[in-house]
């Protein structure tokens, strides 16, 4: 049986439908990566497998359970998002703000114990933010930013990751950083990632299975092998891109070519 | 090790300090006054009187039904500008400045012109005056989205209009209740009815309702969605706050008319002291509220030579340039 179970559902903002009819199964403990093109409804998807956006037709099971009948909190605990953007306004620190994944786990009060600090310690300690923990959020780099929301969301203690392009706007040593945290925390923690994602070679490098969205609609299910052809790329992208292999991983790996240089090489 | 004492741990302390700060204020706004030297007062206060009783009802007759409303309003102001702060995401959100309480100020004469009493009939007038002032500034401030100014200039002109109202109604009005303008347009707490037990049955419930949904605010704070997908409630608790911040504001001004800037005053300091977990502002600011209105009345009524001024004045002095100060750093 299927950890997450997404049976033919179709979402709208307004009156524009942005989901068509997606099916698709994700298993324990995989790792699951969504890409498309913009606006193909990728961060749309992410949201109603958390539980934030309404389902116009079809259902989302999670453990067999449909989503609509697990309490908030419940979700919270099943779980966790690691939104794209985090509002920063508010001075917290980042010890208040990783603290704040224990909210599904506590009482009427919200009132922190013992154990919920020392999870928040480990959760620190696990994404190297454990040295900002008297920092406010608003102070720190978009990478150190990033980490502290992870820690967060581990320290929620879900065993489903929701992650909405984790990588954007970071340089390749942080986002291979984020990256093998992601592969920590699958391994170590047993922990099912579904992440979005625009960098179709992290994608392929990290992910088992890829699901690939255009306008709402399923492309294409499967491996990176099977889901980054030329082919079908360019079909889905409306360009050209060079897909071969990456030698040290054995996975596809895509290059953007402008035209330019196509014609060069046609000559 | 963490830098990070446990929740509960700081919530004690800083609950026990801002408590002894209140006591004092207390007591502070008990002794001092026109009529009978202080240290007359406070043999009064320990028990040991029984010579003066003109200062024994003076103490407990006039000015201890006037320190506990001062402290009553105080708490409620602050506590509720730290709570529309924080839901309009916006440092500069405060009932006065934003209209709330213009707009409770003209639903309670309507209610007095109409004939209610002061309980349920006033207090509910009021309280529907300060729901559509919310409901048209909301509505103005969303029209321009984003724009933390946009909400600031909607609550000034609502507030404007809602004075105009005021004078208007006042000025047509025959009613000797009425000829008190200076109560509605620039609180007062020298209109002390005997009686504020009403006022604190249906206050102190909303402190505590409020006090229930710190740590859902603080999640709100760091995002709508991120807060949804911790387990918050997000519809819910936003109109729950919205609500009950508006019916506990509505509520006082009836008892003292427009004090301005404690919402802000207060929230602003404590956020600076203290840091941004609602489960420690919210109450250190009911107590500091109080202490500061007590402290406020206190001047107010001790500073001119002749009679006393009223309390909204000093609440502005002391506001009004804060406020200019913090729109300052703004936009900068």
């Amino acid at each position: 049986m299927s950890l997450v179970d997404i049976r033919a559902i179709s979402l709208q903002y307004g009156v524009r439908q942005v989901i068509k009819h997606v099916s698709v199964q994700i298993e324990h403990g995989e790792f699951f990566a969504i890409i498309g093109p913009n606006g193909a409804g990728k961060t749309t998807l992410l949201k109603a497998l958390a539980g934030l956006h309404p389902l116009v037709e079809g259902d989302i099971l999670i453990r067999q359970r449909l989503i609509n009948d697990y309490s908030k909190k419940e979700l919270a605990r099943t779980l966790a998002l690691v939104p794209q953007q985090v509002n920063a306004d508010f001075p917290f620190t980042v010890a208040e703000t990783v603290l704040m994944g224990r909210y599904p786990h506590l009482g009427l009060l919200a009132v922190e114990g013992q154990r919920d600090l020392e999870l928040a310690k480990q959760a620190m300690e696990f994404t190297e933010v454990i040295h900002l923990a008297g920092r406010r959020l608003g102070q720190l780099s978009g990478g150190e930013r990033q980490r502290v929301i992870i820690a967060r969301a581990i320290c929620q203690q879900s065993k489903i990751l929701l992650l909405d392009e984790p990588t954007a706007s970071l340089d390749p040593a942080h986002q291979l950083r984020i990256m093998d945290l992601m592969e920590r925390l699958r391994y170590e923690a047993q922990v099912t990632i579904i992440m979005v994602s625009h960098d179709l070679n992290l994608a392929s490098s990290y992910a088992d299975r890829l699901l690939l969205l255009k306008d709402g609609e399923v492309e294409k299910i499967g491996t990176p092998q099977q889901v980054l052809t030329e082919e079908q790329l360019s079909k889905s992208y409306g360009c050209t891109l060079l897909v071969d292999q990456n030698t040290l991983l054995g996975k596809p790996r895509v290059s953007l070519v402008s035209g330019n240089i196509t014609a060069k090489a046609n000559q | 090790m963490l830098g990070y004492n446990p929740v509960y741990k700081k919530l004690i302390t800083v609950t026990l300090i801002l408590a002894s700060v209140l006591v004092v204020s207390m007591v502070l706004g008990l002794t001092i006054g026109s009529s009978g030297s202080t240290s007359e007062a406070w043999k009064v206060l320990l028990g040991k009187g029984g010579l003066d009783s003109t200062l024994e009802v003076i103490i407990w007759q006039l000015r201890w039904p006037r320190v506990v409303l001062a402290a009553t309003v105080g708490a409620t102001l602050s506590l509720g500008g730290l709570v529309f702060q924080a839901l309009l995401r916006n440092p500069l959100a405060e009932p006065y400045i934003l209209g709330i309480s213009g707009g409770s100020a003209v639903g309670a004469i309507l209610g007095i012109l109409a004939g209610f009493s002061l309980f349920p009939g006033l207090t509910l007038s009021s309280f529907v005056g300060s729901l559509m002032v919310l409901s048209l500034v909301l509505l103005l401030s969303n029209r321009r989205e984003g724009h933390s100014d946009s909400l600031l200039l909607a609550g000034v002109m609502v507030n404007a209009f809602c004075g105009a109202i005021i004078m208007f109604l006042i000025s047509v009005s025959k009613t000797v209740q009425m000829q008190k303008i200076i109560f509605w347009l620039m609180g007062d707490l020298s209109a002390v009815s005997a009686d504020s037990l009403p006022l604190l049955l249906v206050v102190l419930p909303c402190f505590l309702i409020i006090f229930l949904l710190a740590q859902p605010l603080n999640l709100l704070l760091t995002g709508r969605e991120s807060a949804s997908a911790m387990g918050v409630n997000v519809a819910a608790v936003t109109l729950i706050l919205l609500l009950t911040a508006s019916l506990m504001v509505s509520l006082t001004v009836c008892h003292s008319g427009l004090i301005g800037f404690v919402g802000l005053t207060i929230p602003h300091i404590l956020r600076l002291a203290l840091g941004s977990d609602h489960r420690i502002l919210i109450p250190s600011c009911i107590l500091t509220g109080a202490s500061y209105l007590i402290l406020c009345d206190l001047l107010a009524r001790s500073l001119p030579s002749q009679g006393e001024m009223s309390v909204g004045i000093v609440t502005a002095l002391v506001g009004a340039p804060l406020f200019i100060g913090l729109l300052w750093r703004s936009r900068q």
